[in-house]
Order: C-alpha cells, then sequence, then structure tokens
C-alpha cells in the first residue's frame, strides 16, 4: 500500500510517502490511521484529531469507513485550500 | 480544459483564445485569483507556496469542469490552476466560461471557482517575515459552495 501525506501532514509526520504491506486485520480506512498513529508520537499527535484531517482512497475522497486493500494509494491531507 | 501548471500564464490570451472559431459565443465570464500581500489576519505575506496531489488533482478540477459543462449551456470552460512559490501580485488561477447569453457564463464562472476553493486539491503555505503556515480552510468558503448544491 502506497501511503501519500500533503502539507502540515507531511511535515509533522516528516515524510510525503511511505510503502506499508498492509496487515490483514486492517480492514478500513478508520482502522488504518488507528494503526498508523502507533508508528511514533509524531504520527499519533499528527493523525489523532480525524476532524481536521481528509482521506482519499485511489484518488477519490472517502470517510473513516472504507474498505481498504494492499493495493490502494491512500492520501492523508488536510481540509484543501485552492482557488 | 483543465491545466495544472508552474508556469505563469497571460489571462488576455487565454481569453481570447478560450472560444476561438466558437461564433455562437456571445458572453465569456472570468475570474482572475491573485496572490494579496496581506492575508484576513492583516499579517504580511511575503511568498506563498502551493502544493498539490498529481493524478487526483487534475481528476477533481476535471469533474468539477464536467459538472458545470452538464449544468449550463457552455460552449467552452477553462480553469488554470498554479503551483509552486507564488509571490504577491502573482496570479493563481484563472477561471473562464463561455456561452451564448451571460447568466450561463456568468454563473457556472462563480459556480467554479467557488467549487475550487472546497474541492480541489491544493494547500497554500502562507511565508511571513517571521514564520510560515498553512492557510486553513474557511467556513464561508463552505457556505459559498453550498449555493450551489442542487
Amino acid at each position: 500500500m502506497k501511503i501519500l501525506y500533503f502539507a502540515w501532514v507531511k511535515q509533522k509526520i516528516g515524510t510525503d510517502k511511505e510503502n506499508i504491506s498492509l496487515p490483514a486485520s486492517i480492514k478500513n480506512t478508520g482502522a488504518l490511521i488507528d494503526w498508523l498513529m502507533e508508528k511514533s508520537p509524531a504520527y499519533r499527535e499528527t493523525l489523532s484529531n480525524k476532524n481536521v484531517i481528509r482521506i482519499a482512497r485511489n484518488q477519490v475522497y472517502c470517510g473513516w469507513e472504507e474498505p481498504v486493500t494492499d493495493t490502494d494509494e491512500i492520501a492523508i491531507f488536510p481540509p484543501v485550500t485552492g482557488g | 480544459m483543465v491545466r495544472i501548471q508552474k508556469e505563469d500564464f497571460d489571462p488576455g490570451q487565454e481569453l481570447e483564445q478560450i472560444s476561438q472559431g466558437l461564433l455562437s459565443v456571445g458572453g465569456i465570464a472570468s475570474f482572475l485569483g491573485l496572490v494579496r500581500d496581506m492575508n484576513s489576519q492583516k499579517e504580511t505575506i511575503q511568498a506563498m507556496e502551493l502544493e498539490y496531489y498529481p493524478g487526483m488533482t487534475e481528476r477533481l478540477l476535471q469533474e468539477i469542469e464536467n459538472e458545470a459543462l452538464e449544468r449550463w449551456p457552455l460552449d467552452a470552460s477553462l480553469i488554470i490552476h498554479r503551483y509552486g512559490r507564488l509571490l504577491p501580485g502573482d496570479r493563481i488561477v484563472l477561471v473562464a466560461t463561455a456561452s451564448a447569453h451571460r447568466q450561463a457564463a456568468l454563473e457556472s464562472c462563480a459556480f467554479l471557482i467557488d467549487w475550487l476553493k472546497t474541492k480541489a486539491p491544493f494547500w497554500k503555505m502562507e511565508i511571513g517575515p517571521e514564520s510560515a503556515h498553512w492557510v486553513e480552510a474557511k467556513a464561508e468558503d463552505r457556505a459559498a459552495e453550498a449555493k450551489w448544491k442542487r
């Protein structure tokens, strides 16, 4: 699974992307976030408030119950500020 | 037509080209977004950095444009959005729509920029004299987007 980070999420976690092997026990995006939070204090602090982050699966916005597979591209980012 | 690019663009040239050869066009509406030297909290902006998500940003901009083309009788539409490091006065975004009559052109143009503000995957960092911070999504932008819901 490829995970991309943008803006202050990228800055706080310290990387813009990583590849992981998705554990079989992780079934959806919410569980993925919870699992990522265990990686380090930086991950925990960055991802702990789901109200201030958004997630996309294969470049489509999704919620926290979206099923995930090991071949997905996941992106985690703050609410967008384009235009 | 959707373009995401680092380089500057010429709004005059773009508006001239948008409806070239389309003699059914009676009106072209446009919005040009610029970098200001001060933000809403009256802090000085010396530069702005825009990040985007290659792949998703193009797709979402195309989706937004497709919705405009479906909702209004447009002969042409254009979204150009820059990324990278910009300075106050620089052009960030151009939205333009062309139609036989003004109502469709004006409304769809407003729709596109309102949706860009809340849906387009870009992230802006404002760089001031002493610090830099990420711009936060605004409640009034979400309210503007809401008025286009059908």
